[in-house]
């Protein structure tokens, strides 16, 4: 070795500056899957940058690939608790298409007054969810009766529903525009913009679109609180385990995951804010995801469905209401399927045969990408996003690189198989 | 004038950690019925699965020489086809075939592929027949009952051209009069010619029809009697004659108030509706009193205990309970732990623990609201609290975020020990606590029951190993045949005496 010749305490110095970073990558390694997947992301999305040009990051392709797929990323939530619970559910997709053909004849077509009412109607079509839920939960709970055909059965129900509800073929619509903000609005920027250049005005005393560069305050500020938030929460709970005397990820690790992670947010959060400012899609989303990290990792409800999915038997002989359980996961996954039925129809401006039409694939397919397991018991929401936007920006960039309709479709099949391929080999070789 | 059919000499196998037989020798000569005996967990079916070769050669040591030849088998195929046929305690019928199809499964009648039924259906009728099973060949299996499919596990070996028949418990689930008839067909095959291995620990029955008795104890050849040496006190002797030794801690029970009790509790079998499983147990246990349930395999303890454990078995469930002289409702496992019943099963691995998630998850499962406020889960209260129990019950892991799926067996006992220690129970029903875990590990769990016992909790071990009921219990009942045929103060108790009290039972029961 060429450091024998060196003095002892030098070279003891020289591996302790060595010891972070190895540190680091041990431990990077060891939870490959849960940063692989961010990573993955970040991959694609430069991929794609590259491909397109730099169309992907232009602020409006953000807002479309946004609104495009948030409805599948809300009903990966609620699927990620089914498949965790060692179920899974095919009507989603059915049931977004009915819920929206549903709450545009209640706004458009019926004339009730003021249950007419966007926000009344949304209302009473997220209760309608939960009912559909319930119904085919109940089935699946108390009489043991195979989640895959209940669900089988409720996609067909109500798909043959929607279209019932919209006369055949056609589509029911113009839907009121303060409805249709759900989807295509934008947050009101409360704050006032900040105009770092001013935008270059014409001949004729009109300003050019596009030119200058102001900034839609009120989402910087969300923007930078959302990430104060995450790099505090992340802080106090290291400090938690520290101070209880209990080992965390090393220092390094945990520094640059946040620096990435909150560099990755403000980068998204300052395009938007040149333009329209955050989608107000975007918004629900956020809330939602937060919840339901909350929901899944500190609550006894969300303990209680890992648990039934690992192990049904002995989670029934811990005292857990097993039968109950299942029942308020499918209640849950019904009241997030007409949520993203709203958003379809919002995203549309009318409700058409057509909707959701085959998300249910989509939506599973992210869960699975997040690295749920199919056997259940398995399974992070951070994952399932995060799976749901590989998904997304695939289908966006292939867009505009345009790639045909038919191998976008080969393309991301063989990404789920890629994907649950890597995790069986991560399994076994741990 | 008669020869030697099998012998197998010095058989040794070792799983593990345990050595499951040494030099185990058996010699069964043509055309007797051969009895093998012994406790559970003796080696029986370990020796037998060795002889069929489910255990494949080279996999243990010894030699086994059938009808004078070596034999190394590599799998069930290779000794079926010598006409060597076993047929488990649990049987391999498939339900949803007939009669027919089950006995010719993978050995079907046909010509390229194409199975002949007419041809398939004559043989089955005429096996039927030998075996005296009135039932048409297109019956399916659900459909008649335990002692019939018996029939038809015996007509499917009666088709492989069977010479040594091996019956493994085979009148463990049948009434008196389908155990009756099916000893009988034993003796008619004899007369026939056909050699039987009989695994039974009643042994009326044994008495009955064996010529020799072979008994195994702790893995070895204890001693094989011949017909006129056969009687039950000589074979209870030879079969539990080992002495107790210091391998339990020591302890002073200070026995309290009558804390649970059980009166003509009945359950019924959850498939077969018209079968009773438990008959009108009554029992009871005291504040600090270790009570152990003993009885062979069969006997209807799991079944009692779980059944007690929200109804978690059978159907039909009825009887009262009373915790500290009250009546409860005990009918959902909820409501049993809310009362401050805890069962500890004897499967941790199918009804204990979540093997995908770590010890700290599942030591706090029973108990959640235990380490959180408004349903939120306090993540370094949770932690304190694993640890706790980790040290406690001395779990060796990593740390808590050890997933119990890596754990060994002691461990994750263990682990579903600390689950419901947390759960902070008043009563405590442990189901085989040391089944499947080395000698220090189960010094570890007796040391946590005498502990748990001092510190005033009721406690009840369901257990097959006698000299550990012996060991840590105060009192004993006895149960056989879903009754209890016996109780007594361990102190009074031995060996002897449980298995008399089963052996005597087994007669009463019927």
């Amino acid at each position: 070795m060429s450091t024998d010749s060196a003095p002892a305490p030098q070279s003891g110095v020289a591996e302790d500056l060595q010891q972070g970073p190895r540190v680091a990558v041990s431990a990077l390694v060891t939870n490959l899957r849960e940063y692989g997947l961010v990573l993955a992301l970040i991959a694609i999305m430069l991929f794609f940058q590259f491909t397109t040009s730099g169309t992907l990051f232009k602020p409006l392709n953000l807002s479309n690939l946004v609104q495009q797929n948030s409805f599948i990323i809300v009903m990966a939530l609620g699927m990620l608790l089914v498949i965790v619970s060692g179920h899974i559910d095919l009507s989603v997709g059915s049931v977004a298409g009915f819920i929206g053909a549903l709450a545009a004849n209640m706004m458009v077509t019926w004339h009730l007054g003021p249950l007419s009412n966007p926000l009344v109607v949304s209302i009473i079509c997220l209760v309608i969810g939960g009912c559909i839920g319930a119904a085919q939960g109940y089935w699946i709970a108390y009489h043991r009766i195979p989640s895959f055909i209940v669900t089988l059965a409720g996609m067909l129900i109500f798909r043959g529903m929607c279209q019932a509800l919209l006369g055949g073929g056609s589509s029911v619509g113009p839907l009121p525009d303060v409805f249709n903000k759900l989807s295509s609005g934008f947050i009101p920027d409360v704050i006032g913009t900040l105009t770092l250049i001013a935008p270059t005005v014409n001949a004729a005393g009109k300003t050019i679109v596009g030119s200058g560069l102001t900034l839609h305050m009120t989402t910087v500020v969300i923007g930078i609180v959302g990430v104060l938030a995450y790099a505090y929460f992340g802080l106090t709970a290291r400090r938690n385990r520290e101070r209880h005397g209990y080992e965390a990820e090393p220092f390094t690790l945990f520094a640059v995951k946040t620096m990435v992670v909150s560099a990755l947010m403000l980068f998204l959060v300052y395009q938007f804010a040149t333009y329209k400012g955050m989608p107000v899609v975007l918004l629900v989303m956020a809330v939602l995801i937060a919840l339901f990290v909350f929901v899944t990792k500190r609550m006894t409800i969300g303990r209680r469905i890992y648990a039934m999915g690992g192990n049904a038997k002995a989670a029934l002989l811990s005292g857990i209401k097993t039968d109950r359980l299942t029942l308020m996961v499918f209640v849950n996954m019904g009241v997030l399927s007409a949520l993203g039925g709203l958003i379809i129809a919002a995203r549309l401006g009318q409700a058409v045969p057509a909707a959701g039409l085959g998300s249910e694939l989509d939506v599973i397919a992210a869960v699975f990408i997040g690295g749920a397991s199919a056997m259940g018991g398995v399974g992070q929401v951070i994952g399932s996003v995060v799976g749901g936007f590989i998904m997304g920006v695939m289908n966006n960039g292939m867009s505009i690189m345009g790639v045909n309709v038919d191998w976008q479709q080969v393309v991301k099949g063989l990404v789920l198989l890629g994907a649950v391929i890597f995790d069986v080999y991560n399994k076994n070789k741990a | 004038m008669t020869s030697t059919i099998l012998e197998m000499r010095d058989i040794t196998k070792t799983f593990p950690g345990v050595k499951a037989l040494s030099n185990v020798n058996l010699r069964v000569e043509e055309g007797e019925i051969h009895a093998v005996v012994g406790e559970n967990g003796a080696g029986k079916s370990t020796l037998m699965k060795v002889l069929s070769g489910v255990y494949p050669s080279g996999t243990y040591d010894g030699e086994i020489i059938y009808r004078g030849q070596e034999c190394h088998f590599k799998g069930i195929h290779d000794s079926e086809h010598l006409g060597i046929v076993i047929i488990h305690q649990e049987l391999a019928l498939v339900p949803m075939l007939s009669i027919t199809e089950n006995i010719f499964l993978g050995n079907e009648h046909a010509t390229y592929g194409i199975i002949d039924w007419n041809a398939n259906e004559k043989r089955t009728s005429a096996l039927l027949k030998k075996v005296g099973l009135k039932e048409d060949p297109k019956t399916l299996i659900t459909n008649i009952g335990v002692g019939k499919q018996q029939l038809v596990e015996i007509a499917k070996a009666l088709s492989k051209e069977v010479k040594l028949l091996i019956l493994d418990e085979p009148t463990a689930s049948l009434s008196e009069k389908d155990s009756q008839a099916l000893l009988d067909l034993l003796l008619e095959f004899k007369r026939q010619g056909i050699t039987s291995i009989l695994i039974s620990h009643k042994l009326n029955e044994v008495n009955r029809v064996a010529d020799k008795v072979t008994i195994i104890r702790d893995g070895r050849t204890i001693e094989t009697l011949d017909k006129k040496d056969i009687s039950e006190d000589r074979i209870i002797t030879s079969m539990v004659g080992r002495s107790l030794d210091d391998r339990f801690p020591p302890r002073e029970p200070e026995i309290g108030e009558i804390v649970l009790e059980v009166k003509n509790w009945s359950v019924y079998h959850p498939i077969h509706p018209e079968r009773q499983v438990i008959k009108g147990i009554d029992i009871d246990v005291r504040k600090g009193e270790v009570v152990g349930i003993a009885g062979l395999m069969g006997a209807g303890r799991t079944e009692f205990a779980m059944s007690l454990f929200g109804r978690s078995y059978g159907r039909r469930v009825t009887g009262d309970v009373l915790l500290n002289g009250k009546p409860i409702d005990i009918s959902s496992v909820s409501k049993a732990v809310e009362h401050g019943i805890a069962y500890v099963t004897e499967d941790r691995k199918t009804y204990g623990l979540n093997l995908i998630d770590h010890i700290k998850h599942n030591i706090t499962l029973a108990n959640l609201p235990g380490v959180s406020r408004h349903s939120v889960i306090d993540d370094m209260r949770e932690l304190s609290v694993a640890n706790d129990y980790r040290g406690r019950t001395n779990i060796r892991a990593s740390s808590v975020y050890q997933m119990t799926g890596n754990l060994s067996g002691g461990n994750q006992q263990k682990v579903v020990l600390s689950k419901w220690l947390f759960a902070n129970p008043e009563v405590l029903i442990l189901d085989e606590p040391t089944r499947g875990i080395d000698v220090g590990a189960k010094y570890e769990i007796y040391t946590i029951i005498a502990r748990l016992a001092s510190e005033g909790k009721a406690i009840i071990v369901i257990s097959s190993e006698m000299p550990e009921l012996l060991g840590i219990t105060d009192r004993i009942y006895v149960m056989n045949e879903g009754r209890i045929v016996g109780e007594m103060a361990a102190s009074d108790a031995s060996q002897e005496k449980i298995m008399r009290a089963i052996v005597r039972g087994e007669g009463k029961a019927s």
